[in-house]
């Protein structure tokens, strides 16, 4: 199944992460589990940003944890660059690690505060053997690639803002020149007039370096604007996979109709008419998901077939575009059909 | 200035101010010395309306809101001046006991967090109900039971007769926060202040709390700060906006307004700054360098060392700009705000790409 052809630098198929649900100091007899990522598959080429967004507790931060092995997965695999790293222990790991490497959300709690940010930012090189004398230069390198100042590196993380905060973790998630960055909502702590800066920023990186980007976030707007493909997951799930413009302009599945029709509209003279779709209630417990469609407790279009069957995800009305519903159908075909709910 | 930013305009339209604060002034004490968290901050909320106070962490937005509900712990807060006026009386000069009165019944709030503003270990059904005795001693228990249960169904809870007696942790985030909502109307309060109420939530647990807060609106006719971040949601909700940069309040006008010409540099660069789903770009317009560090404002104007229509001119680093009107109900505190007009917004970004025709200010 795994092609290393095309640049494809990373391949995740059928990778599944459940949490045992434990009850004071045993296991439940019942084996209960939360099941956070239940059979997701996708692959990111180099050069290319895969966004996957969903709501909070779909699986999506799981999900990029498990590419990195910083979870255990329960089942599935995961290639990089055509190996499979399933299987791996830590020694055969660290050689892979250098291909990928993460991008945590909080710049404040990611950063030790004891140490300077040089240490920081060559802390990667150490940990690989590669620090030697070039190693202050190569650290100084970094910081002026993401945009700080050389001799930052004597300076300790508290001395910085949140965003320049946010470019230390990224200079640190570069020093050992790797392929793949999971970057797990990388701008959602920072101040909103900050956010495009470090966006411009991982785009520039991306071109200069041919990186390919594992984009993990809620907000649409952003994984709009820079991804190439995008993931929708809800419930363990990926229920809609496609270019940006199929999900974001030409999206099938009702859940992701429901997603970008609850996206403020940043134009007052548009506000939101009262036949908008808005979904009822919350997302079902992972824990116990719905039977069939998980997604059909709050879908406008269920019908019994959606409990009895659990919709596979395949290309159903155009190539490349793959969508996880019985009745999937474009916004357009959707207008003049009934069920549309109001709020 | 001798007027704060809307007298002049609500004297013309002769509006009902329900609430007004003039040039407040904040300070704390810090261990790293004396923060100035809002100067000379001036606002007033009209009758029925919903005002949107936007701003980013540190720049005071809610400063203003918690005197006005006397919640600034003296010390090591300490208010340096200004007033705040609500019912002919000067809120900051009340005593605790007239603040008690007026907390939850005339103003209420809705807090950021619903999960720590709810006490763990009370049903919600109590809480609620507690809302509603502290203020009607002649109530009773039951009575204020069973408004609790139709405030939940109002505010859209499912099975509100079982839900209120659950305890919070068996509500989920969105519904946590319509019992916050439930819970803030139950006295039908003249104010109602929503401190960032969707911050924590899915946008799609937002969209419903939108709704439910619009439809609490409409029931109580309370009229509403709205304390918030997110452009998308001010332009969904507020009918006029104050913009707030550095403890200051830059902007002000109405809805539309600002966002079809806004006449303050900041407000138009946070607006280029941020992606946006109709619209497709190479490059986002950043607003370069840091918000100010509180403890060491810039001299002149705070967003001078971003700012780039100032372009370094001696007056913006030697004068603080004073909010001054522009036009109708239009204030900015910027001294070349008449630079940003016309079409400043209009000036395409370099690589700005319009992929549909659903862009902002565009009219149909």
């Amino acid at each position: 199944m795994s092609e290393t052809s095309n640049g494809e630098v990373l391949r995740v198929e059928h990778l599944v992460k459940h949490f045992p649900i434990k009850r004071g100091t045993k296991a439940s007899a019942g084996g209960k589990a939360v099941r956070a990522v239940d059979d997701v598959s996708f692959a990111i080429s180099e050069g290319e940003t895969l966004g996957l967004v969903g709501e909070s507790g779909c699986g999506k931060t799981t999900t990029g944890r498990v590419v990195v092995r910083l979870t255990e997965e329960t089942g599935g695999s995961i290639f990089v660059d055509g190996q499979d790293i399933t299987s791996y222990n830590a020694r055969q790991l660290k050689p892979v690690r250098r291909k990928m490497q993460i991008v945590f959300q909080d710049p404040f709690a990611s950063l030790n505060p004891r140490r300077s940010v040089g240490f920081i930012v060559g802390a990667p090189l150490q940990i690989h053997g590669l620090y030697d004398d070039t190693g202050p230069d190569r650290v100084a390198q970094l910081l002026e690639r993401v945009g700080l100042k050389g001799d930052d590196a004597e300076r300790y993380p508290h001395e910085f803002s949140g965003g320049q905060r946010q470019r230390i973790g990224i200079a640190r998630a570069l020093a050992l020149e790797p392929r793949l960055l999971i970057l797990d909502e990388p701008v959602s702590a920072l101040d909103v007039s900050i956010q495009a800066s470090v966006i411009n920023l991982l785009r520039k990186l991306q071109q200069d370096l041919g990186l390919a980007y594992l984009f993990i976030s809620h907000d649409l707007s952003i994984v709009q604007h820079v991804s190439d493909r995008v993931a929708v997951m809800y419930l363990g799930k990926i229920v809609e996979i496609g270019t940006r413009h199929e999900i974001l302009r030409t999206p099938t599945h009702p859940f992701t109709q429901a997603l970008l029709a609850a996206v403020p509209n940043p134009d007052p003279t548009k506000r939101t008419n009262a036949d908008r779709l808005v979904l009822t209630g919350d997302a079902p417990s992972p824990s116990d998901p719905p039977s069939g469609c998980r997604f059909r407790t709050r879908c406008w279009k269920a019908a019994d077939v959606c409990a009895e069957e659990e919709p596979a995800l395949i290309d159903r009305l155009d190539p490349g575009h793959a969508v996880a519903c019985h009745f999937p159908e474009t916004l357009e075909q959707m207008v003049s059909a009934p069920g549309r709910q109001s709020s | 200035m001798a007027t704060s930013p809307t007298s002049a305009g609500v004297a013309e339209m002769a509006e009902e101010v329900v609430l007004a604060v003039k040039n407040l002034t904040v300070e704390f004490e810090t261990e790293d010395g004396v923060l100035r968290a809002v100067e000379q901050v001036s606002w007033e909320l009209l009758q029925g309306e919903t005002l949107g106070l936007v701003g980013e962490s540190g720049s005071g937005k809610s400063v203003s809101v918690l005197a006005v509900l006397g919640l600034i712990k003296q010390p090591p807060g300490r208010i340096v001046s200004g007033e705040i006026w609500y019912d002919g009386s000067d809120l900051l000069a009340a005593t605790h006991g007239d603040l008690r009165a007026i907390r939850g019944t005339d103003i209420a709030m809705i807090f950021q967090d619903p999960t720590t503003s709810l006490n763990p270990v009370v049903t919600v059904g109590s809480q609620i109900s507690e809302a509603m005795l502290i203020h009607d001693k002649g109530l009773s228990k039951k009575d204020a039971r069973d408004r609790a249960i139709a405030l939940l169904a109002s505010v859209g809870v499912p099975s509100p007769e079982d839900r209120v007696h659950q305890y919070p942790h068996e509500f989920s985030g969105g519904m946590k926060q319509r019992a916050m909502i439930a819970m803030a109307i139950a006295n039908k309060p003249r104010v109602l202040i929503a401190d960032e109420p969707t911050t924590s939530l899915d946008v799609t647990i937002q969209a419903q709390f939108l709704d439910v807060l619009r439809a609490a609106q409409r029931e109580t006719g309370a009229s509403t700060i709205f304390i918030t971040h997110d452009l998308g949601v001010i332009a969904e909700m507020a009918d006029r906006v104050v913009v707030m940069y550095g403890g200051r309040v830059v902007e002000t006008a109405d809805v539309e307004t600002i966002f079809k010409s806004p006449s303050h540099p900041y407000t138009l660069g946070l607006m280029n700054s941020v992606p946006k789903l109709e619209l497709e770009v190479h490059e986002l317009a950043a607003i370069p360098g840091q918000p100010p560090d509180p403890f060491n404002l810039p001299p002149g104007c705070t967003f001078q060392p971003r700012c780039e229509l100032g372009q370094g001119r001696s007056r913006c680093t030697e004068e603080v700009p004073e909010l001054r009107e522009l036009g109708s109900r239009r204030w900015s505190a910027c001294h070349f705000a008449e630079e940003l007009e016309p079409g400043f917004m209009a000036r395409p970004a370099e690589g700005l790409e319009i992929i549909t025709d659903a862009s902002p200010g565009e009219t149909p």
